[in-house]
């Protein structure tokens, strides 16, 4: 419903980045008590929603858990002087035959304790969810913003090459580089990164477009700054917002993306189980009733993906005053 | 209208040939095509009669032309692992597929059209809530993980439904399909729902969105105004102003679906295209590849140009913009 009231609040949305990139201005964190910062907005708004911050604090703690697993694992699930073949598929809170340890969520088949797989696995999926989305970023932000700034057949030929790509599913063109490219860590980024910078660049190039034509990159041109000046310092900050949201949500579709094709035997080698190649191992003993190898790191690859999403979902509707209704 | 399906094939046309361009490049330029298109298991004289049989001592741009005019013809090599042509091969699992993909799609729509308007039209409810919610981990749920608990529900405990394969078929116009005897039905039913679970939040969200936006406008109160019942206000107006994002999508998401149906397929054994193109890359049977991409490509092609038609009969406004420019 919209209410009269609504729009001016609506124009301080929009206006407000501008203010800290006026030029000579440096933007200011942490103004006087009461001072309403766009930064502070952003986070009152985002808190409102209970569902949002519970998905932030999940994945924190998932965060967390990815940096700490070395510490935090009871076990090393890549030393195999560390396993016992006889503690191989065991049922979740069995005890280890030396009696020394308790498999809270189960073994594998080669008594690989699935709590520390996970908290490993956990680490790779969202080390390769996090570091493709970052190159596509770099990588889709340069795009764009030269479509935008240079205009012309430049623009034309990257929104084109854009518009081609995203008219696939990304799940195939992953699949056709990965069986190009063979198997690996850099390979699957390569993928990844290939399947994701047209959403950026899409993005920054619409976003750029908009605040190009406003008056302070009209008063930053009219004060002949550099160029290089005005795209990095006025143009992109401003268009940050909407390639946060996207970038948000592409960490979650990444990682979903990379552990599909693990999960088809493409993407990670099984040296580095990622979250879907322990599912994907798990598979073989599903049909003999041994869930816990697949299920559990199903759920911590669930969890990650929904608190990822919850969050990129309120950021969307915080970020974008147009969905404010 | 003509002039716009004329331009809109010429258009198609071009990204088919640039396709076909870059499917050919990194087939036969990236890595020795040697490799990829002779059978591995042949000898040395066998490799050079090949070599020239293939033209492969010809320049690329010449070999390119040879590739095309093969491609016209229909001749897309040989399978290594089951000698047919790759192109019967991949037309002979083409109706699973679909069959699959329409069944997906079916789930999608008759669930989420109307779960959609019930979170449009009470967006605060509980239900409301719930169903968007809902939505959300169905953008989440990674559809591989989804199938495996399916099967450990359906099939492992309660043992309701056949976890793999197609069942017996029927012939219907002489294709071979599942659905019209009961036990295809059941071997349908699991991958079926598994596919379609992206796509029913997918339709969810758009039809509440699209609700939501209709709702605001002045037709919608106009139609309010003149004493129309709800049922012919939502039934009516609103649906058919929401009719049109939504076919768009759904007809673009038709081509997703027949792509993830790879996933879903190699889950349930379901004998498609997309099992077979796994089951090529795994074997390295090359020219099945090269098919499969040249096939789903064109595919690709004809649903991008079907919906966009689709989208000028369906809203005079495309049409009438398109016709001036």
């Amino acid at each position: 419903m919209s209410f009269p009231g609504e729009t001016p609040s609506r124009d301080a949305e929009v206006a407000a980045p501008a203010v800290s990139a006026r030029p000579g201005v440096r933007p200011v964190l942490a103004p006087g008590e009461g001072e309403e910062t766009p930064l502070r907005r952003i986070a009152a708004d985002f808190a409102e929603s209970r569902l949002a911050l519970a998905g932030l604090a999940l994945f924190l703690a998932i965060l967390a858990i990815a940096v700490l697993a070395p510490v935090i694992s009871p076990q090393n699930p890549y030393d195999l002087a560390q396993l016992d073949v006889l503690d191989s598929r065991l049922e979740p809170g069995a005890r280890s035959g030396d009696g020394k340890q308790v498999f809270w969520l189960g073994t594998d088949d080669q008594g690989r304790d699935m709590l520390s797989a996970i908290f490993y696995g956990l680490r790779i999926s969202l080390g390769v969810g996090v570091s493709a989305t970052l190159c596509a970023l770099a990588l889709g932000l340069a795009l764009g913003l030269a479509a935008a700034f240079l205009g012309g057949h430049v623009d034309t030929l990257i929104m084109r090459v854009a518009d081609i790509q995203l008219s696939f599913p990304a799940i195939l063109i992953a699949l056709i580089l990965l069986a190009l490219l063979g198997q690996g860590i850099d390979k699957i980024i390569i993928a990844l990164v290939a399947v994701q910078w047209a959403y950026y660049a899409r993005t920054v190039r619409s976003a750029a477009l908009v605040e190009r034509s406003k008056e302070y990159i009209e008063a930053a041109t009219g004060l002949a700054l550099p160029a290089s000046r005005i795209v990095f310092r006025h143009l992109l900050p401003n268009c940050l917002p909407p390639v946060i949201v996207v970038a948000t949500v592409q960490v979650a579709a990444a990682i979903a993306l990379e552990a599909t094709l693990s999960f088809l035997g493409l993407g990670l080698p099984i040296t580095e189980p990622s979250l879907g190649l322990l599912i994907s191992n798990g598979f073989t003993y599903m049909l003999s009733g041994k869930y816990w190898i697949s299920f559990f790191p199903g759920v911590a690859l669930l969890a990650t993906i929904v608190s990822i999403n919850l969050v990129g979902d309120q950021l969307r509707d915080v970020l974008n005053p147009r969905l404010q209704i | 209208m003509l002039v716009y399906v004329i331009r809109r094939l010429l258009q198609s046309l071009v990204v088919l040939l640039a396709m076909s361009a870059l499917v050919f490049v990194g087939v036969y330029a990236i890595g020795n095509p040697v490799d990829i298109l002779i059978n591995p298991q042949a000898d040395q004289e066998d490799i050079e009669r090949a070599i020239k049989g293939l033209g492969l001592d010809k320049p690329l741009w010449e070999q390119y032309l040879v590739f095309l005019q093969r491609a016209l013809a229909g001749d897309l090599g040989r399978s290594f692992a089951f000698n047919v042509p790759a192109i019967q091969l991949i037309v002979e699992r083409m109706p699973a597929t679909l069959e699959l993909a329409t069944a997906a799609m079916l789930i999608a729509i008759v669930l989420g059209l109307p779960l959609g308007l019930w979170a449009g039209l009470a967006p605060r409810s509980v239900a409301g809530r719930m169903i968007m919610t809902g939505s959300i981990l169905g953008f989440s749920l990674p559809t591989f993980w989804v199938g495996l608990m399916l099967i450990m529900v359906f099939s492992v405990h309660l043992g309701w439904l056949p976890s793999n394969g197609r069942g017996p078929t029927t012939e219907l116009l002489g294709v071979p399909v599942s659905f019209l005897s009961w036990e295809g039905l059941r071997h349908l039913a699991m991958p079926a729902t598994n596919l379609a679970l992206f796509n029913l939040a997918l339709v969810i969200r758009l039809t509440r969105a699209g609700t939501r936006e209709a709702l605001l406008q002045d037709y919608v109160k106009f139609a309010r105004a003149k004493g129309l019942s709800d049922a012919r206000v939502v039934g009516v107006h609103v649906l058919k102003n929401i009719a049109i994002p939504i076919v768009t999508v759904i007809g673009l998401q038709f081509g997703s679906l027949i792509a993830f149906a790879i996933v879903t397929e190699t889950i349930f054994a379901w004998p498609g295209m997309g099992k077979l193109i796994i089951d090529s890359i795994n074997v390295l049977d090359r020219p099945v590849i090269v098919a499969y991409l040249l096939v789903i490509v064109t595919l690709f092609i004809v649903i991008n140009l079907l919906v966009d038609l689709l989208y000028s009969v369906l809203d005079p406004r495309v049409r009438l913009a398109d016709a001036r420019t």
